[in-house]
């Protein structure tokens, strides 16, 4: 077999395609010769801070990934949790932050479709999606276009591919304006013995391409936007075509077809291709088995016949699986896919040696190591300093009381961070399924998994059996504090899944940050990353899986570092699940939990009342919250709970606001001895959670709390009247209160 | 009694319709899009999604499948047909029903509780009075219902539900979509076809939220197992 010819100018190519000197000597070292062109692309993509995860990969092994629970770990396409009876549930959040920038409908659509096919790689229907958005500010025009843009997106994706939007995050800084962050958890569900891995198994099985044609869409997406900082306008624009179109339709017949081929138990392996598409695909699968692979390029169905090899090998066109089938299956698996109007075709197949080798026009154009490209990226040792934000010093908890309650309150919770984003959720279908219980508006969604068709997706009609999910991160606190920040967003998470009943079990995560290239940066990522660690093994919440975005960053301005963590929890019976929502006048309100305790250092209060980002976020005790949660899963078990629902941005007004809005009920608060007036309504220390409960419930709720060692204290009451009465120093009308938490968003927003 | 529930490709609700139906007690049959046999069923029922990616218009490709043919003929036989959201723009595309559904007039998709008051009564909504309130969900992007004669419909009986408040005044507030008169449903002269945006198959489980979606399901069960 004849040697691939040599790139023409291959240093220089190589330099061009984001390739350093470095690594262009290890390529030619590992080749034994000089790369063509087709490997120089590929190795450029593959090797891709994206694809690779060089300046992470040190870091995220320090992350806990093991647990009772856990069935997959980190390295498939999502990690796999038990659910018990005999299902499984995969989650996993991914990034499109800088396709959503540079196109915002289309790179949010794509975001959803590639998270979908993720999930659905490992054998599950795909049920349900959160999008945790973080926009600029929001009285910018271009910021108004890019959230209706993204909205919009998810929208188009979400509804016409059938998979249920039940929930996310939406938050505003000025950091995010020329780089907004779009992330989307997807979940699945399957039944334990379906799962399937993305790895080959066997010599002799066919690669058989599933889905749409390739064309030139995407290419280079995970080098060109993904692994490089944004520069002057003029040069953005230019990357346009490198954002991928998605086709809700396409993706839904696929996700059918997939499940009908898993069904019939007819693949041995199957892979999403995304970022960086066949080669990608070929590549891992192949080198995860020490195996090769061959393929023919020629087999490959394109939009444009004039395409070059590099071009079909690093294509990003939506809508494409790699199924590897063994021989005597192909035809069914051909028939299956006919049945669903998706195009089939084996492309190739699974090879002794290890070697990745690509044909195209007749002639060898590639032929390398399978895992030197999935595998073999120099770890990149990034120069890392401490991270300081310039205000963490100041005491933030020193600022006086406000001289106006009311209006401090108002500002509150109609700040677009602390409002409700129905405006947003209503755009989206968070039914489809017949799973949703609780849906957008929640702390967590909560999904009931049976399904009560034949179709075996889900458990049996008649059973309760459910899952809890929330996403959290604050930007703001990661700002001041990265690890402390980090912990916080996990304790959230899990508090929010824990408030509805659910044991959380497993967490996914989505790491935005700016450029790795910037030693701070770095020492941010750094830190985050241990505080993840250090609160996922303290909850009981291993890492399933995630994903790192760094280069969210424009010129001198970097995101605030937003790790967006995911956690899920599992619950017996969804039908104890206590919501938000207070439910009956009479009902005593408790403070379950922990003592306020200084919380105004990256606050919502300072932030928009006194303008400022600075202090140092809350201290939590992890342990504390740990207990926190094995009581909220022990009390709503026990029907104990009339409702539940944590103090988190915006402090304790807000949550109490949100809890009386939906009945239209009030509530009179009992103010805390020596507890500033604006650290008791709007602080936002963690490990806190507003329970009702019925009057005759509250000796049985206090002697749970009392078994499990957690704080509790009587804060007041659930009344007929429609107000909030905190105390002597602020009595709020439900209805203006109600207003700025309505009106907030589309306030800020200018939406019409 | 069996309910057939047609699945074209990119239905979405799909399995909720017969979920619904097994919910009810009635025994759903899948019909493919393909297939122009109908399995004897006694009803049938065509769900939310997006037919063929909804492309051309919404509908309009999903009225030239095989299933379609069989369809049309079973409801000209007087058999009962249903069509939700998606299933009523193939019925009024296949021209079983009058009218059309198009963009919504804010533009953007609307997904919401609505409340919907019952009109008229035809085989869909035998056992509710007119002037009934329910509260179903609807989720759509294509839902605003344009006639050229909406009152000579309503004279006809054919106008099946309006967009309403919770109280049941028609009004601007509470149609969510600038269908014209506020029509969220009609039927065909005969009274036999329906069409409804609002979703029925998402109202039917207490756990889930409003189950006044089983009034309307209901009641073809019990016309025609009677």
């Amino acid at each position: 077999m004849t040697a691939p010819a040599a790139a023409p100018h291959g240093p220089a190519l190589a330099g061009e395609l984001g390739l350093t000197a470095d690594e262009y000597e290890r390529i030619v070292g590992t080749l034994g010769r000089a790369p063509s062109t087709a490997e120089l692309a590929t190795y450029s993509v593959m090797w891709s801070e994206h694809c690779s995860y060089k300046s992470s990969k040190r870091y995220l092994a320090r992350l806990p990934t093991r647990g009772p629970h856990i069935l997959v770990g980190p390295g498939e396409n999502a990690g796999v949790v038990d659910v018990g009876g005999g299902t499984a549930v995969t989650f996993k959040i991914e990034s499109h932050n800088h396709p959503s920038f540079v196109e915002p409908f289309q790179g949010a659509a794509t975001g959803v479709g590639g998270i979908i096919r993720d999930i659905l790689a490992m054998g599950a229907r795909p049920v349900a999606l959160l999008d945790p958005l973080r926009f600029g500010d929001p009285g910018d025009p271009r910021t108004r276009r890019l959230v209706d843009g993204v909205v919009r997106g998810i929208g188009h994706y979400g509804n016409s591919v059938g998979v249920a939007t039940v929930g996310g995050e939406l938050a505003f800084d000025a950091s995010y304006g020329g780089n907004p962050l779009v992330n989307v958890l997807c979940l699945g569900v399957l039944p334990r013995t379906r799962l399937q891995l993305a790895r080959a198994e066997r010599a002799g099985d066919v690669a058989v391409l599933v889905g749409q044609r390739t064309g030139r869409d995407g290419i280079g997406g995970a080098s060109v936007l993904a692994s490089a900082e944004f520069g002057d306008a003029a040069a953005d624009a230019s990357k346009r075509p490198n954002v991928q179109v998605g086709d809700p339709f396409a993706g839904k017949s696929l996700i059918e077809c997939c499940l009908q081929l898993y069904a019939e138990d007819l693949l041995s392996g199957i892979q999403d291709m995304g970022a960086a598409g066949i080669v990608c695909s070929t590549a891992e699968m192949a080198s995860r088995a020490g195996l090769g692979m061959t393929v023919d390029l020629d087999a490959v169905p394109l939009r444009e016949a004039s395409m070059d090899a590099w071009e079909i090998l690093c294509s990003e066109s939506q809508e494409r699986m790699l199924a590897l089938v063994a021989r005597d299956g192909v035809p069914r698996v051909l028939q299956v896919c006919a049945r669903w109007g998706v195009d089939a075709t084996p492309i190739g197949e699974v090879t002794d040696g290890g070697r990745l080798v690509f044909r195209y026009r007749g002639r060898v154009v590639h032929d390398v190591p399978a895992a030197s490209l999935a595998d073999g990226a120099p770890s990149c040792d990034r120069h890392v300093v401490d991270w300081v934000h310039p205000a963490a010093g100041q005491d933030a908890e020193a600022v006086p009381p406000p001289a106006d309650v009311r209006a401090a309150a108002l500002a509150v919770l109609s700040s677009p961070n602390v409002a409700s984003a129905r405006w947003v959720w209503e755009q989206y279908d968070s039914l489809v399924g017949h799973g949703t219980v609780v849906g957008p508006g929640g702390d967590a969604a909560v999904l009931r998994l049976a399904d009560g068709l034949s179709h075996g997706e889900g458990g049996q009609a008649g059973e309760f059996r459910g899952v809890a999910v929330s996403t959290d991160g604050n930007g703001r606190w990661c700002a001041l504090d990265p690890r402390e920040g980090t912990k916080l967003a996990v304790a959230e998470a899990a508090r929010n899944v824990a408030c509805a009943g659910a044991a959380p079990v497993a967490a996914t995560n989505c790491l935005n940050f700016g450029s790795p290239e910037r030693p701070p940066v770095m020492g941010q990522f750094r830190d985050a990353v241990e505080g993840l660690a250090v609160a996922c093994e303290a909850l009981g919440t291993p890492v399933t899986g995630g994903n790192v975005s760094f280069y969210n960053q424009t010129g001198h301005t970097a995101v605030q570092p937003t790790p967006v963590v995911g956690v899920l929890g599992v619950v017996d019976d969804v039908r104890a699940c206590p919501g938000p929502a207070f439910v009956a006048p009479g009902d005593a309100l408790l403070m379950v939990g922990a003592p306020t305790r200084p919380g105004l250092g990256g606050s919502e209060y300072l932030q928009r009342v006194h303008g400022r980002v600075a202090g140092r976020p809350p201290r939590i005790d992890l342990d504390e919250e740990r207990r926190l949660h094995g009581l909220l899963c022990a009390a709503a078990a026990g029907g104990v709970l009339r409702s539940a629902h944590d103090v988190a941005v915006g402090g304790l007004l807000a949550t109490v606001v949100e809890s009386c809005l939906p009945r239209e009920l009030g509530a009179r608060l009992v103010p805390e001895d020596g507890v500033a007036v604006h650290q008791w309504l709007f602080g936002e220390s963690p490990t806190r959670v507003v329970c009702s409960a019925a009057p005759d419930a509250v000796p049985v709720l206090s002697a749970l709390c009392d078994g499990h060692g957690v704080f509790h204290r009587r804060l007041g009451i659930v009344t007929a009247m429609p107000r909030v009465e905190a105390g002597g120093s602020l009595t709020l009308g439900l209805d203006e209160a109600g207003h700025a938490h309505r009106s907030g968003l589309s306030e800020a927003l200018e939406l019409t | 009694m069996r309910v057939g529930v047609v699945q074209f490709p990119g239905s979405c609700d799909d399995r909720d319709a017969a979920w619904a139906v097994r919910v009810l007690g009635a025994e759903p049959v899948v019909l493919w899009h393909g297939d122009a046999w109908l399995a004897g069923v006694d009803a049938v029922v065509l769900p939310g999604g997006f037919s063929y990616g909804d492309y051309l218009r919404s509908g309009a490709l999903a009225r030239f499948s095989p299933v379609m043919g069989s369809v049309g003929a079973f409801a000209r036989r007087g058999g009962p047909v249903l069509g939700v959201c998606n299933g009523f723009q193939v019925l009024c595309e296949a021209g079983l029903l009058p009218g059309a559904l198009t963009r919504n007039a804010g533009l953007r998709f609307v997904a919401r509780d609505q409340s919907v008051r019952v009109e008229a009564r035809c085989v869909w909504t035998a056992g509710i009075r007119p002037g009934t309130v329910l509260a179903l969900p609807v989720k759509h992007g294509d839902g605003r219902y344009v006639h050229p004669e909406p009152d000579a419909l309503a004279t006809g009986g054919q106008v099946l539900a309006r967009y309403c408040d919770p109280d049941g005044v028609v009004g601007t507030a509470g149609n969510p979509n600038g269908s014209v008169a506020a029509i969220a449903g009609v039927t065909n002269a005969a009274g036999n076809v329906a069409g409804l945006m609002p979703h029925p198959e998402h109202a039917v489980d207490p756990l889930l939220g409003s189950t006044d979606g089983r009034l309307l399901l209901g009641a073809v069960l019990a016309a025609v197992a009677a």
